[in-house]
């Protein structure tokens, strides 16, 4: 369908971004990449009375490093982070995951933090955020307040972003030495949504996991750390019975939604099956690191 | 700022063009209302089928999830903008021969989004070029001769 009237600001400064969004709260969306938010729009899913198009904001986009941890502007579109030399030797998990987002040319213009205040549970990067504990860093009309990735993620498509505020920048902590990755994704279709998708992280230090990271996406209304399985991991040396446990672990709790790409109980069993596998594959990650 | 912001001054295919469209017209139908260029087709309208694929500023971009304002001062290329001299480049006439398409629909899509990817990698081979036409929908062929249509410019553009 076509998209309904709606008013169009574009503000060139993040100053001026916020007067905005203060001036017209939740009324306003605000446009990043476009990729979600425009067939919201044309799917009448969202019916915003204003968009604030932040494209013209060049100090939003870019990535830097700096003291353990990678920092990159909300309007860095995905493809930037996929060629981003930086990303890829800091933060392994978040390089591994972006390629599974939508197609190449929804990457090229679809953004880091569109998809991560979108935040769709379905969606690669809110597990990688949560796996990895990202921070947040949104400004408003009364400064500027940092939001660690635990207490982001509310609900459906919600986020602790006062309407007011804009999210500037996500921070991402550079991964140690030892570290294995693997973003592991079951969909119909490469590319298309996700029906469960696993972001994994494992440390390893002389042999046993020195450090877990786990998190699901599209068995929750929000992504789902494996706080269980991580505790199971964290001291034990890698072998086939540890992940099996670890996977019975990370999906003993959850309830995933059915919808018609399949029923609780076969996101469960695909999920535990994500778990084992994602875990393999960050251990040859991480042997393959450290040769 | 109202619904219609102030115009906006772009470049199509090589030329400047101007235009005053509503803040919610994408620039599929931009191109197609405003400009006349209806080679650029509109499908699904929600991004998932492919068809309105356009290069913007050298990039594959749904013109359907990208509003026209958004495309001011921006550089676009639509299917129009192929093969200026009204014939066939080489990737258009590689797909010719391999009879790559039947009802035509999805044509333009496909044919920016491979555009878009042998202008980077010349040289493309099978893989890459699965990977990089994922995301568009074709109804009749089963995609096999889409996909031997690109290999065959691939080729013809390594025996250069």
């Amino acid at each position: 369908m076509k998209l309904p009237p709606v008013e169009y600001e574009a503000p060139t400064t993040v100053a001026d971004a916020i007067d905005l969004l203060a001036e017209h709260l939740d009324e306003a969306s605000v446009l990043a990449g476009g990729q979600s938010l425009i067939p919201l729009l044309a799917l009448r899913l969202a019916r915003p009375a204003v968009l604030i198009d932040i494209n013209g904001i060049d100090e939003l986009s870019g990535v830097s490093a700096a003291d353990g941890w990678v920092a990159i502007g909300a309007m860095t579109r995905e493809y930037m982070a996929e060629e981003s030399e930086v990303i890829a030797g800091a933060v392994p998990l978040l390089a591994a995951a972006l390629p599974f987002i939508g197609h190449e040319a929804i990457r090229n213009r679809g953004t880091i933090g569109g998809s991560l205040a979108h935040a769709d549970p379905a969606a690669e990067l809110p597990a990688v955020a949560r796996a990895l504990d990202a921070e947040f860093v949104v400004r408003g009309p009364s400064g500027e307040r940092v939001i660690p990735a635990a207490q982001w993620f509310e609900g459906y498509l919600t986020t602790s972003r006062r309407p007011d505020e804009l999210l500037v920048e996500v921070r991402f902590p550079a991964a140690g030495p030892g570290t294995g990755v693997s973003f592991q994704e079951v969909a119909r279709r490469h590319g298309d949504f996700a029906i469960v998708g696993l972001a994994v992280s494992l440390a390893l230090s002389g042999g046993v996991i020195s450090d877990a990271r786990l998190a699901l996406a599209g068995v929750s209304y929000v992504p789902v750390r494996a706080a269980a399985a991580e505790d199971l991991l964290v001291g034990e040396k890698p072998s086939a019975e540890l992940f099996d446990e670890a996977a019975r672990r990370a999906t003993d709790d959850i309830d995933p939604p059915a919808d018609l790409h399949g029923s609780s109980d076969y996101r469960k069993t695909v999920a535990a099956t994500v778990v084992r596998r994602g875990l393999r594959a960050a251990m040859d990650n991480a042997a393959r690191g450290s040769n | 700022m109202a619904v219609t912001p102030p115009g906006i001054t772009l470049r199509v295919n090589g030329a400047t063009r101007t235009g005053s469209p509503e803040a919610r017209k994408t620039l599929a139908d931009f191109l197609r209302d405003d400009l006349d260029l209806t080679g650029t087709h509109v499908g699904c309208e929600h991004g998932v089928c492919g068809a309105c694929t356009v290069i913007v500023d050298g990039r594959a971009v749904r013109s359907c999830l990208m509003l026209a304002v958004q495309a001011a001062g921006h550089d676009v290329t639509t299917i129009e903008g192929l093969a200026p001299d009204g014939g066939l480049g080489t990737l258009q006439q590689a797909m010719w021969d391999s009879h790559s398409f039947q009802c035509g629909f999805c044509t333009p899509g496909f044919v920016m989004q491979a555009t878009a990817l042998l202008t980077d990698h010349p040289d493309a081979g099978e893989e890459q070029i699965r990977e990089a036409l994922s995301g568009n929908i074709c109804r009749c062929t089963g995609y096999q001769s889409i996909i031997d249509g690109v290999l065959l410019a691939a080729e013809r553009n390594r025996e250069r």
